[in-house]
């Protein structure tokens, strides 16, 4: 039998896109917020768009945060994707200090910039520290062009847990972050073309 | 600086017209939406052109084809009246929400669904006349005025927290012209928020123009019957602006 992704549902953003991309990429996904059938698979997809709050507080609702944590203690992969790699971290600023799911230390808040937010575009990845070979950049070509859209960052307190970078007006923002088998994307690789899916079909493959 | 790709649609086709009138069938939907991804888009806006008019949107099963072989964001707008016209457009596969005429009626509607979806799902969507030395907005794809400033609009729009503005100039629009560079820039200076800058794309001087009259500070615009008649292609476009 093929192996098989889990999307977690949390009655959260738009998951549709991110299930035609693994069907494109012949990979059999599962949306469900069921704790067997997500413990079952053999990596999890954390979806999001929306408030960092609202996500908490429907995964917690829903017991997925236990859930989450118990799936990576297994050693199996995990992709945070844009809210849902923001969730992965220890805490956010978004509407006042929110616990989130403290499986990367650090915080997320707000980009610091005069700019224009939300960062809304298509900005280059580059390393920051360490190489990407052995993870899901590894078919990733440097100054890829990804789709970003989001007002808050991650802001990781270990250096080795950045995986790459972006710069929006000249400020340097996680662009994702890998740490033992938990990965997190602040970028879309759903909604980045080509580069985008060969990330996917790189997560599906590890 | 994002490249779009903008498709009006009426009855199952691509749809062009000039103001916003006369509108021509240019092409399916599926192929060009597909064709100006393979060339590199950055983004699709799908717009139901007659939508206000029959109080639906038509868009919905198209935006699901699309969304199978499509991976950059998808805009849908027109006829979006309520809540879960928005949960449709979602679920199809859409990203981003434009709303308009809805808008100006009920601004309730954009607090609402900022609320639900959050400000990056919500695009306000402007489509602007010149009166005089200002703009007015219209609703109803450009057939009905409303005696709003459209720069004030924009100010409110923001206000009621919309992620991002999508500029329509009427007078512009299908003429291949080039942009409203004061009504652009005007809004542009008005927000911060990113806007997405529409009608009058004809050459790569007027997107070189709309960039120059913006201080290289504008975060989108978006192209129709250039690309439709095959006048420039997003490849050429994005080449000459040098972003890949």
């Amino acid at each position: 039998m093929k192996r098989e992704i889990g999307i977690v549902d949390y009655g959260i953003g738009n998951v549709k896109s991110i299930e035609n991309a693994l069907i494109k990429l012949n990979a059999r996904s599962i949306l469900t917020s069921h704790e067997d059938q997500l413990l079952n698979c053999d990596k999890l997809i954390l979806p999001g768009v929306g408030a960092f709050k609202r996500g908490m507080e429907n995964l917690q609702g829903r017991g997925l945060d236990q859930v989450i944590t118990e799936f990576i203690s297994t050693g199996k992969p995990l992709l945070g994707i844009c809210l849902g790699m923001q969730m992965l971290f220890t805490k956010s600023e978004e509407f006042g200090t929110t616990l989130g799911l403290n499986l990367i230390e650090g915080d997320v808040r707000k980009i610091p910039t005069k700019s224009r937010l939300p960062h809304i575009g298509w900005t280059n990845l580059s390393a920051k520290n360490g190489s990407w070979s052995n993870s899901i950049l590894e078919t990733t070509k440097k100054q890829s062009r990804v789709y970003f859209v989001h007002t808050y960052a991650g802001f990781p307190d270990n250096e080795s847990d950045y995986l790459a970078v972006t710069k929006y007006e000249g400020i340097e923002i996680c662009a994702a972050v890998r740490k033992g088998n938990i990965y997190g994307t602040q970028f879309h690789p759903e909604k980045s073309g080509t580069a985008g899916l060969s990330i996917l079909e790189k997560y599906i493959s590890i | 600086m994002r490249v779009i790709g903008r498709l009006d649609i009426k009855n199952n086709y691509v749809i062009k017209g000039i103001q916003l009138e006369g509108l021509r069938k240019v092409g399916d939907p599926i192929e060009l939406a597909l064709k100006y991804y393979e060339q590199g888009a950055d983004e699709l806006i799908f717009m139901d052109a007659v939508a206000s008019l029959y109080g639906r949107n038509n868009l919905f099963h198209i935006i699901e084809e699309a969304c199978r072989e499509i991976f950059v964001p998808i805009v849908i707008g027109g006829g979006i009246r309520n809540l879960s016209d928005i949960a449709m457009a979602l679920k199809s596969g859409a990203d981003k929400i434009a709303i308009n005429t809805q808008a100006i009626r009920n601004p309730k509607i954009i607090e609402e669904s900022v609320y639900q979806y959050g400000s990056q799902c919500i695009v306000g969507s402007i489509e602007a006349k010149r009166k005089g030395n200002s703009w007015e907005a219209y609703i109803e794809n450009g057939r009905e005025e409303t005696n709003i400033d459209a720069i004030g609009w924009a100010a409110t729009l923001e206000k009621l927290g919309i992620g991002e503005i999508m500029v329509t100039s009427i007078d512009k629009d299908g003429t291949k012209s080039g942009f409203d560079l004061d009504l652009v820039s005007s809004i542009n200076k008005a927000v911060n928020i990113p806007v997405i800058a529409c009608g009058g794309a004809g050459n790569m001087q007027h997107i070189n123009d709309l960039i120059k009259s913006c201080n290289s500070d504008i975060s989108a615009f978006s192209a129709a019957s250039v690309l439709h008649y095959d006048l420039l292609s997003i490849t050429d476009i994005k080449r000459d602006l040098g972003v890949f």
